[in-house]
């Protein structure tokens, strides 16, 4: 860590010694040394009223049999266990499995082509490719929701599009399908995804300097071999942001499940967020939606804390 | 770099094809959304802008979106100066736990609101703030002041040095360092951050559901989420009001797309 040259504490003191007069000295002392705590304070007490004493709220919620009205029974770790083995709750943390693959995995292979192509070529129109594909970064997710629905609807138009094509047999209801509501969902994630990616790993390559890849090229390495063997190492930080970003968006789906599809059909779509809500607030099981929540955070930290790990050390 | 004419013909196909899969749906709301509502409708004129007013009134937008006007407002402007006074102390100074503030504070960035949301639910119930403005601000306002305070000690400690001690030299406090120098040439970087809590907070969806279930405090997206739910004999009006809810972060983002991009991606330990 960087420090200053110059802490408060010599400031004052030099300030102190030489300027001001006797009867001032102590107060502009005492006043620094508590001021951190004074700026900090506002910020801190909201913060750890609104958000920390939540998270420790919730880890004791969890432990307990709650409907949210009467006194809630202590059961230890059983909602926990309730988690591992309940067979709808273990569905909706593998839907999440499958979601992480949409929402990151495709995203990167689609956002290091596009960005390798940006990177190589100096392209016209840059700006504007930018500005539309992190558009759907922007957009509430809600209005994404809708947006998506009527596209998947039985007239909507991607089955207009499979039609007009002669791919009658695939059209479907997408949303109400128990094998493609899933992938239905996850493609949204995959459009919301791709762009912010892509801007992150070309602003990663824009710092790639140029004479590697001339080097490169003396040796008679095509674009394919200078992809893997200059661009692709030189952005492994980038990917490791954008991998952790896009995994805990997917993580976090729940404007979507709810505007889309409520977890259905059966629970095809149900994902751990849409399950908080659901015990919490429509089951009246308030430690089990509680323990939902708290094993949730504690997968995003291992995934910030696998993802990053693995970055930083190839970097 | 030189390339050859094939590969460039090729890098445009792909890149055109990647902007039309970003636009199309975009575009297809906008196009469902001037459409014409009904058949009387559709034997007048090709745009049907009074979709727009007919969303508006149907759908009470006008009330959702003031809701949504003064949840942002109170989010935005608290968080933004409780982070720019603690973003100032852990940027600038050294003291007694500073390390432990900044974890605690980078914790609240990586926990999802899934995760805190129950026990917000309970705990404001109990002391009656449900169904209120400030229910539904105070949770937000926590979540921005943890990014917030991150972000902006990030630009104090990257902010020069001399000017300040010039300053504190001529005898400035704290204050008149903070307010007089530091916020004024940091105003990007502020820029930056108030855009980015004004799109977190207009497009959040499951604080304001929970935190207000009789809908009294409805902000725009749950109006349009309810919307949904009544309005089912059509999708014009629906695509309609779609487009008003991400109308005005969509046009900010527009003007300042530098900021949100730069933003989205530097402060990417967010989430």
């Amino acid at each position: 860590m960087p420090t200053s040259s110059v802490s408060p504490t010599d400031t004052d003191r030099v300030r102190g010694g030489r300027r001001r007069p006797a009867p001032d000295r102590r107060r502009p002392a005492s006043g620094r040394r508590l001021s951190p705590y004074g700026f900090l304070a506002p910020a801190f007490v909201l913060y750890a009223a609104f958000l920390l004493y939540p998270i420790l709220r919730a880890v004791q919620l969890s432990l307990y049999r709650w409907d949210g009205l009467s006194l809630g029974v202590w059961v230890g770790l059983d909602n926990y266990r309730a988690v591992l083995a309940d067979e709808r709750l273990r569905a909706a943390f593998g839907h999440a499995l499958v979601l992480i693959v949409f929402y990151a995995v495709i995203p990167l292979a689609i956002g290091l082509v596009l960005a390798a192509i940006l990177n190589r070529a100096r392209v016209r129109g840059l700006g504007f490719f930018r500005t539309v594909v992190f558009l759907p970064q922007v957009v509430a997710m809600v209005v994404v929701a809708v947006a998506w629905r009527q596209i998947y609807a039985p007239n909507g138009s991607l089955n207009t599009a499979l039609r007009a094509v002669g791919l009658d047999a695939l059209t479907r209801a997408w949303l109400g399908d128990y094998t493609f509501a899933l992938p239905a969902v996850g493609f949204v994630g995959t459009w919301v995804s791709m762009g912010l990616v892509t801007v992150l790993l070309l602003a990663g390559m824009a710092r790639i300097p140029g004479e590697l890849y001339e080097a490169a090229r003396l040796d008679g390495a095509g674009a394919v071999r200078e992809f893997f063997a200059i661009t692709l190492p030189a952005v492994r930080g980038e990917i490791a942001v954008a991998l952790t970003l896009t995994i805990i968006a997917a993580l976090k789906t729940f404007d979507l499940v709810y505007m889309t599809t409520n977890g259905g059909p059966g629970t095809s779509t149900t994902v751990p967020s849409y399950e908080v809500y659901r015990n919490a607030f429509e089951r009246g099981q308030v430690g089990l939606a509680a323990a939902i929540g708290i094993t949730l955070t504690v997968v995003i930290f291992l995934i910030n804390l696998v993802v990053n790990k693995v970055g930083d050390r190839t970097s | 770099m030189t390339i050859s004419r094939a590969e460039k013909v090729a890098n445009y196909a792909i890149l055109t094809l990647f902007a039309a899969f970003a636009l199309w749906p975009v575009l297809s709301i906008l196009v469902t959304a001037v459409g014409p509502e009904n058949r009387t409708a559709a034997e007048s004129g090709r745009f049907h802008l009074e979709n727009f007013a007919a969303a508006w009134t149907q759908g009470k937008f006008g009330h959702y979106m003031l809701t949504s006007v003064q949840v942002s407002l109170l989010v935005v402007s608290v968080a933004l100066v409780c982070s720019v006074m603690a973003g100032y102390a852990l940027g600038t100074m050294r003291f007694r736990g500073e390390q432990l503030v900044f974890y605690l504070f980078l914790l609240g960035i990586m926990v999802p609101t899934e995760a805190i949301i129950v026990p917000l639910y309970f705990d404001l119930r109990d002391l009656g703030l449900t169904d209120t403005l400030l229910g539904v601000a105070l949770p937000q306002i926590a979540q921005s002041i943890a990014f917030g305070t991150y972000w902006m000690r990030a630009y104090f400690r990257a902010s020069d040095r001399s000017i300040v001690e010039a300053a504190r030299l001529d005898g400035a406090g704290n204050h008149r360092v903070l307010w007089q120098i530091l916020v004024p040439v940091g105003r990007p970087a502020i820029t930056t951050l108030v855009l980015l809590t004004f799109m977190w907070t207009w497009n959040e969806f499951l604080i304001p559901l929970v935190m207000s279930p009789r809908g009294d405090v409805r902000t725009a997206p749950l109006g349009l989420a309810f919307f949904q739910g009544q309005y089912v004999q059509g999708t014009t009006l629906l695509a309609a009001a779609a487009v008003l809810v991400a109308l005005p972060v969509v046009v900010v983002y527009l003007f300042l797309q530098r900021h949100f991009i730069a933003g989205m991606l530097e402060g990417a330990v967010r989430e």
